[in-house]
């Protein structure tokens, strides 16, 4: 008896899961696919677009710098962000909540506001320049914007929020009474940071670098904003195709191959992370 | 290794330190700097502005075309709002209490949109509505912001209903009230300030997201992120700092309210 009235439990909240996946499979999953068809079918299936973006110099340089950017951009992430989440994980929950809310703010902002905010900055008349020529550490305006520099520093700043609450979120998972261990075993700081709270800390390490990494590889707004002439990266490709080539067929191939190294990577980041905890670390 | 001498505030503390201050710094700096900016009385964007005046955010209020921005933004936000939340609070109902198989990978699906690059889903879902005639529509915009925030939903209502005591709905079964009752007396008014704290999300992942209108929108029907993109593509006029300063508060009212729900849902929880 109780079996089936569970059973019919199990079930109701089955049914209430359907109005989300309907709409889900409509619109997200069923233009998905649209993307992929569109990619192989042209009167017939083919693969001839895949082997357009493998084979063209020019696709596969746009390839090779979405790589590199988002590289380096992941590398910025990391160095500026383990020593915030390291130092947030060890304040008081109090004083690092506070803190948090500076992490935060720019998290939940527009991308196209900050990314804005450093046009400003950057720019040849911009403020920095202004401070810099003040300051008499350079006569002429530096070129800041623009250019990969200009991408990159956006790109840091958009993404930093993703690695900081990531990392935050394992350390704070760390038992400080393993440090403490380690100290009293008479470890000195730099050995129980460098034996203990480390490795403890790697699955945060590897899941914000995946996670940075990722969201770079996707990155749209930042770079074609920020970014100069040679600067494309494949997510301005595909807009490119879609907006003034018109070949919607190679941006729905691009996008493939997009939505591909996307998913690998995400497929690795499970296996570390759960991503909704990240988000619920949040503020 | 000298300096490793196992002192409280020995130097690599005082460093690293240092370093996470100025990490702060780098975080909050572009967005004050914009706001302080956008108060600036001065022709040019400069820091710290000369003279303060509002003249740019009578610039951005007093151009028809900004306000009619505002207003398919606020529409757009508030139809996802309405379609994700109610979307929401029944997936995650189901997620946090049924039992049934493949319920990781049907977790996995939902938050899908979260992953894939905002640029595949507008692409994807430009198409689709080109082929339906109805790119240039509110409500196709809002459909698509509601699947980038249906995630962002579910995960704050999955959390809020999981700290839920599910035995108070059993009580209120067992005492004779109905399943709609329990659900609409004691669950719902329980779950209230995580469900609206939901709301706001999704409502602010609408009003900020770009990716989605810029596809979508037409000639005359365009979001603020819209208005903004096609401005800046020309020239940084420092209306722009207004309309983001605008933005920022918009974000900032939201954070904070979900930060008051939070906290009386804290205590009404516990």
């Amino acid at each position: 008896m109780k079996e089936t009235v569970e059973g019919r439990e199990a079930r109701r909240y089955l049914s209430a899961l359907a109005p989300a996946l309907v709409v889900l499979a409509a619109l997200f999953v069923y233009p998905l696919l649209g993307i992929v068809h569109r990619s192989v079918y042209k009167g017939g299936y083919t693969l001839d677009l895949y082997r357009q973006i493998f084979r063209v110099p020019v696709y596969l340089q746009v390839l090779l710098a979405t790589f590199k950017v988002s590289a380096l951009v992941t590398l910025v992430c990391l160095v500026l962000g383990y020593p915030l989440a390291y130092v947030l994980a060890t304040r008081r929950p109090r004083t690092a909540q506070l803190l948090m809310i500076i992490v935060v703010l720019p998290f939940f902002t527009s991308i196209i506001v900050r990314t804005y905010a450093w046009m400003v900055l950057l720019g040849r008349n911009g403020i920095v320049n202004q401070y810099l020529m003040m300051l008499g550490l350079t006569s002429t305006p530096m070129a800041l914007l623009y250019n990969q520099a200009g991408v990159i520093i956006g790109m840091s700043y958009v993404l930093l929020p993703y690695m900081v609450l990531t990392v935050y979120s394992v350390m704070r998972g760390i038992d400080p009474g393993l440090v403490r261990a380690a100290h009293s075993l008479g470890a000195s700081r730099l050995q129980a940071f460098r034996r203990v709270f480390l490795p403890l800390s790697l699955p945060g390490i590897a899941g914000g670098t995946l996670l940075v990494f990722i969201l770079s590889l996707g990155f749209f707004i930042t770079p074609a904003l920020m970014g100069g002439p040679g600067d494309v990266m494949i997510a301005m490709l595909i807009e490119r195709e879609v907006e003034i080539t018109l070949n919607w067929s190679f941006a729905s191939a691009l996008a493939v191959v997009l939505l591909a190294l996307t998913l690998l990577g995400f497929a690795g980041y499970n296996r570390l992370l759960r991503l909704d905890r990240v988000f619920e670390g949040r503020g | 290794m000298t300096s490793a001498d196992g002192q409280r505030n020995g130097p690599g503390a005082v460093a690293i330190t240092a370093l996470a201050g100025a990490v702060l710094v780098f975080l909050i700096a572009p967005v004050a700097i914009i706001v302080m900016v956008s108060l600036s009385g001065a022709d040019y964007l400069s820091f710290p502005p000369p003279h303060l005046s509002l003249r740019w955010y009578q610039r951005f209020l007093g151009t028809p075309s900004w306000r009619q921005a505002i207003w398919v933004s606020t529409q757009v936000a508030g139809l996802t709002m309405l379609f994700a939340t109610a979307l929401g609070l029944l997936t995650s109902l189901a997620l946090v209490r049924g039992r049934f198989r493949a319920k990781g990978a049907i977790y996995a699906l939902l938050l899908s949109p979260m992953i894939v690059p905002t640029i595949i889903t507008a692409i994807a879902l430009y198409f689709f509505f080109v082929r339906l005639k109805a790119t240039g529509s509110i409500v196709a915009m809002a459909l698509g912001h509601t699947v980038l925030a249906l995630p962002v939903v579910i995960i704050i209502m999955a959390a809020t209903l999981q700290g839920f005591d599910i035995r108070l709905e059993h009580a209120a079964l067992s005492l004779g009230a109905s399943r709609l009752t329990a659900l609409r007396r004691i669950t719902l008014p329980l779950v209230l300030p995580g469900l609206l704290s939901a709301a706001l999300f999704a409502f602010l992942t609408s009003f900020d997201e770009l990716l989605i209108p810029l596809f979508l929108s037409g000639v005359e029907v365009q979001t603020l992120t819209v208005r903004i993109w096609n401005s800046l593509v020309l020239e940084v006029d420092p209306t722009i700092a207004a309309v983001s300063s605008f933005l920022i508060g918009v974000t900032t009212v939201v954070l904070g309210a979900s930060a008051l729900l939070r906290g009386r849902g804290d205590t009404t929880t516990t």
